[in-house]
């Protein structure tokens, strides 16, 4: 990897030489970093990080399978284990590392494997396949990311550990042991203070693992990640000076005791350190063409903060994280119900950060980091920090780094990099990701890229355009009216006045939208067919492989035993997953395209009607037992949210909308998190309007009391219509209102004063919506044409080969990657 | 990839005209591929394309679903997963450098949509 950096900064510096790379292994320079991604179903061309066209273009004679055996520095020729020679000026070793094998009896059977190239992945795989058990020997970071990929493919995941903690060199004791137990919970069983003495034939599985302490482990496979050692060889052998522990010595140029060789990447040894990470030796890279090519730039350390994902666990670890630091001063944080460990490390004088711990929780990472590595100073109660946030967390936005601060350490960029970028002509995050290289290596960057890109741009004055897209210069509002006052019935028509282009996927579903809230047609008609987004086309919410959900309506949450039954009969015919949803429904996925027709035909035929989980649009409204049966209840909830949600089913709005109906002021509808709440009081109704959970919930407000269930409507249909006519696209309605002049008081007096004389013409739009109402399905399952579109294939009747599940609890899900490839456990697809 | 350089692509006839659906897709399998086909009608006339179907990003089946529409002069069609973009004449992802997908010849011959592959 490091070698393939330098050869790539070298072309860049436009130096007058030829260049020859001699890989040892069969391939060119590929992605260690994302190795594991292997198992996910990423190939040896995916992670490849260049290729024989590409050096060939620059002129790089490059050889594969060309392993040197031997430098004569005398004569400047290095030989190949084939006895081919060839002659340098100037020497780059790049030689990595090789994993470390515990000197173990026992430790070179068939099934003991490393974890370093695709070829020992090739290994893994194969040996996976033909195991139960698997361990793996280290519980450092390569450990326990190998613990994963073992775990992944299915196998049952021991990890052994010789020190006390899990990963000791980048947490400390605590960390260590919040991250043991946040892993055991997910299945892979943690041994630490465990030494192996010997791998002997096992009784139950291939191998026993016998440990000092008299204990054992039996295992199909094992996995050495036990640390990493320079490949130094060649220094060795030509006599370069070398560390005691290994490693060639290099200056802060690079260069070895041998002023023509240079040595960079794991093999290198700066003082006294080895860098097991790409950004150093990216570095050392640099530094090294620096030297040769005349520039600038020494090698003078690397930080080596860690943030990574290991399982699903988020750890991060910065600087001096074991406080090694005299006189260091230092805060934790520990929530050990949610598994989450913070330390904040400061100086002696308490005015920077030197050193972090996160564990299962890294998101102040970015901010810390940026803290330590531009000596920032911290606020005032530096514990903020790192405290979950109540309400007021200091975030450290890009205005407060200085140019000289790193935004990419992978890359090296920092901020008057970008700022130049962007003085150069780059206006948006892909340009300069283009133009400087930030943020496409470990991608931990990407946030804190996309903050200092904005707030730049936004310093240079570039408006945010309100138009919805490259084809209308009118925000939502305007099209609305347009299309409203002009009666523009196609998006054709639309275009053709007041747009350009053809038009894309932000616009056209808007469109789509506005149609549907002003003229209410059927959705699935011709000329608004292209326009909408494919849940809306395919009456249903699609799922990550392709396959489409189904949320009939149960309005209020009230469902009878029958149609309880109906729901389960489909599900099972069509084998269905099936899951009670959060708005009090029922989502069964796992439907092909082709399947929608046949399902929604027998829940149409039952008495169901679509949901509209797909649409931008009345979702639930989610109601509570109420006066009928609770003994506090003091109006009849249920049957409000039932006759609410069939008054308002179908209506299109900018984004989707909920109600809940409470009976009493117990709230268990939770209707003050709602677009529309309605709360039952002695005398009649509370209304609230405008709450949502979600990102980030509101609550919502108190809108008029006491009201009778004509009022109540009355109000309803004013406020939803209102909303739907001058919202913003994808704006809900708490957003909406915040942003009305005169917030919620402006918003009474419209709808309850008719301060703007629109209120007859808000609630007649709202009943020519009611009226037209129609069940999509209903319409869609009676219409040969629409059904037209649910085939998969035009010329087949054949199903997508890629939709794959496995059984889980009793039920269907899709298949992994690793599983498809497998083949093994999964289910075939049905025909029904 | 060596076995692709030796194969000499053919022409398959896939449907009728009539089958496509206008300014949207439908998708076809020829052998084990998945070919998204578009027909799209603006000022400029009639237009066909055909790109592979699978969603690299999404890695999913699912492009023939997507949106059509254009940015920046370029007919595209949007991911119905994760709503990148990817060129109708090229394949080439406008979001990702590293990503694109096949790009296949259409033409119509009396009514019969045909597809090199
Ligand atoms: C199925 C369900 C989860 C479940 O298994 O319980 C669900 C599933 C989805 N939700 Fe949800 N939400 C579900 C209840 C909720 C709730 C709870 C509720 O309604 O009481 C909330 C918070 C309440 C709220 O919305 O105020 C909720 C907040 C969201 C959000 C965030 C909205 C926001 O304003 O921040 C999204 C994203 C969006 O809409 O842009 C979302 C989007 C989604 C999508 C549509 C994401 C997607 O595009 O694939 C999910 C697909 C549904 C499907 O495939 O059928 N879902 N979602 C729930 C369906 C309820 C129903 O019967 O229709
Ligand atoms: C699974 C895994 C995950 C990782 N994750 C991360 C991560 O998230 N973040 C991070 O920063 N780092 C990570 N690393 C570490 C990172 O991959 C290394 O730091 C990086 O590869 C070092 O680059 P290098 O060029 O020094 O060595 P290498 O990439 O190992 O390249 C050395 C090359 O030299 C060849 N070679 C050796 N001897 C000879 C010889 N005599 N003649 C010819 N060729 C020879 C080798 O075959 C090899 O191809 C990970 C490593 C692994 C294995
Ligand atoms: S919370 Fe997220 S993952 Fe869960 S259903 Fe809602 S959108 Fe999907
Ligand atoms: S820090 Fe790794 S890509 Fe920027």
């Amino acid at each position: 990897m490091v070698g393939h950096h330098f050869v790539e900064q070298l072309i860049n510096s436009q130096h007058d030489c030829h260049v020859t790379v001699l890989s040892g292994e069969g391939r060119l320079a590929y992605d260690r970093v994302y190795l594991s991604s292997y198992f996910a179903g990423k190939t040896a061309e995916d992670l490849a990080m260049t290729t024989p066209e590409t050096y060939q273009e620059w002129g790089v004679d490059a050889r594969t399978n060309a392993r040197v055996s031997d430098i004569d520095r005398v004569a400047k020729i290095v030989t190949l284990e084939s006895g081919e020679s060839f002659e340098y000026d100037k020497l780059i070793l790049a030689t990595g590392s090789y994993p470390f094998v515990p000197p173990i009896p026992g430790n070179d059977q068939p099934h003991c494997l490393v974890y370093r190239t695709i070829e020992d992945l090739e290994a893994i795989s194969a040996s996976s396949a033909q195991s139960k058990v698997g361990v793996v020997v280290g519980g450092g970071l390569l450990g326990l990311e190998a613990a994963n990929a073992l775990k992944q493919a299915g196998l049952e995941t021991h990890v052994v550990e010789f020190a006390p903690q899990l990963m000791a060199v980048q947490l400390d004791m605590m960390g260590g042991e919040q991250l043991k137990v946040k892993i055991e919970e997910l299945g892979v069983q943690v041994h630490t203070q465990k030494a192996t003495q010997e791998i002997v034939a096992g009784e139950n599985c291939r191998y026993r693992m016998n440990f000092s302490d008299g204990s054992y482990l039996e295992t199909d496979l094992i996995l050495f990640s036990a640390g990493i050692r320079p490949s130094d060889q060649l220094g060795r052998s030509s006599e370069l000076a070398m560390g005691e522990r290994g490693g060639i010595v290099i200056n802060n140029q690079c260069q070895t005791s041998d002023s023509d060789i240079y040595a960079i990447g794991e093999c290198a040894l700066w003082d006294n350190r080895i860098y097991g990470l790409v950004a150093p030796g990216y570095a050392m890279a640099r530094a090294a063409v620096a030297h040769l090519t005349g520039g600038e730039g020494e090698f003078a350390g690397a930080d080596m903060s860690t943030k990574l994902k290991l399982m699903g666990v988020e750890v991060g670890s910065i600087g001096d994280a074991h406080v090694r630091t005299p006189g260091a001063q230092v805060y934790t944080y520990h929530n050990q119900p949610d598994g989450v460990y913070k330390k904040l490390v400061l100086d002696p004088t308490k005015t920077h950060v030197i050193g972090a711990v996160l564990v299962g929780d890294t998101s102040d990472y970015d901010t810390l980091l940026q803290y330590a590595l531009n000596e920032i100073a911290v606020p005032e109660a530096p514990e903020s920090l790192i405290l979950p946030s109540s309400g007021e967390a200091p975030v450290l936005g890009a205005d407060a780094l200085g140019d000289s601060a790193t935004i990419c350490s992978c890359y090296n960029v920092s901020k008057g990099d970008i700022v130049n970028a962007i003085d150069g002509g780059c206006c948006s995050v892909g340009d300069v990701k283009g133009a400087t290289s930030a943020s496409t290596g470990c991608g931990g960057c990407a946030a804190l890229l996309k903050n200092v890109v904005d707030s730049e741009l936004e310093k240079r004055g570039v408006e945010v355009s309100k138009a919805i897209c490259e084809h209308f210069n009118f925000t939502r509002q305007e099209l609305y009216h347009l299309i409203q006052v002009e009666g523009i019935k196609s998006f054709n028509e639309l275009l053709e006045k007041h747009g350009t282009g053809m038009g894309c996927d932000i616009c056209k579903p808007a469109a789509g939208s506005i149609f549907a809230s002003v003229w209410n047609d059927y959705i699935l008609q011709q000329q608004h067919q292209p326009l909408q987004d494919t849940n809306d086309t395919y009456l249903g919410n699609m799922q990550k492989d392709g396959t489409y959900s189904i949320v009939p309506r149960v309005a209020g949450g009230e469902i009878t035993p029958d149609k309880l039954i109906l729901l389960g009969e489909v599900a099972k015919k069509y084998n269905l997953y099936t899951k009670i949803t959060g708005g009090q429904r029922i989502d069964l996925f796992g439907a092909r395209v082709d399947q929608l027709p046949g399902i929604w035909e027998a829940l149409v035929t039952g008495g169901f009607e679509t949901g509209h989980a797909y649409a931008k649009a009345l979702r639930t409204v989610k109601s509570c037992v109420g006066s009928t049966w609770c003994r506090y209840g003091v109006q009849d909830s249920v049957t409000m949210a039932i006759d609410l949600e069939n008054r308002y089913k179908g209506l299109r709005a900018p984004h989707k909308i909920k109600f809940a109906v409470s009976g009493c002021t117990r709230e268990c509808a939770e209707a003050q998190g709602k677009d529309i709440g309605v709360i039952a009081t002695e005398n009649g109704w509370n209304l609230y309007v405008c709450g949502n959970g979600g990102m980030k919930p509101r609550h919502a407000d108190l809108f008029a009391t006491d009201l009778d269930d004509a009022t109540l409507v009355k109000y309803i249909d004013r406020v939803l219509m209102f909303y739907t006519k001058t919202a913003d696209r994808l704006q809900r309605t708490s957003v909406w209102m915040e942003n009305l002049e005169g917030g919620l008081e402006y918003l009474q007096q419209v709808v309850i004063e008719d301060s703007l004389g629109i209120a007859d013409e808000l609630e007649a739009q709202m009943q020519l919506i009611t009226d037209t109402y129609q069940c999509e399905w209903k319409t869609t399952i009676e219409s040969p044409d629409a059904l037209k579109r649910f085939r998969q294939f035009v010329n087949s009747e054949a199903t997508d080969s890629n939709i794959q599940f496995v059984t889980e609890r009793d039920q269907i899900r899709p298949a992994t990657k690793a599983e498809k490839f497998s083949g093994e456990k999964a289910i075939p697809v049905e025909i029904v | 990839m060596q076995a692709q350089e030796s194969y000499t692509p053919q022409w398959h006839d896939v449907c009728h005209e009539d089958d496509l659906v206008t300014n949207s897709g439908v998708c076809a399998l020829i052998g084990e591929e998945q070919v998204a086909i578009f027909r799209i009608v603006n000022g400029e006339g009639t237009q066909y394309f055909a790109i592979s179907n699978w969603d690299p990003i999404g890695e999913a089946n699912v492009l023939y679903r997507g949106i059509v529409g254009s940015l920046g002069g370029k007919t595209v069609v949007a991911s119905p997963l994760y709503k990148e973009h990817y060129e109708l004449a090229t394949g080439t992802c406008l979001e990702r450098d590293d990503v694109s997908v096949n790009a296949y010849p259409v033409r119509v011959d009396a009514q019969r949509v045909l597809i090199e592959l």
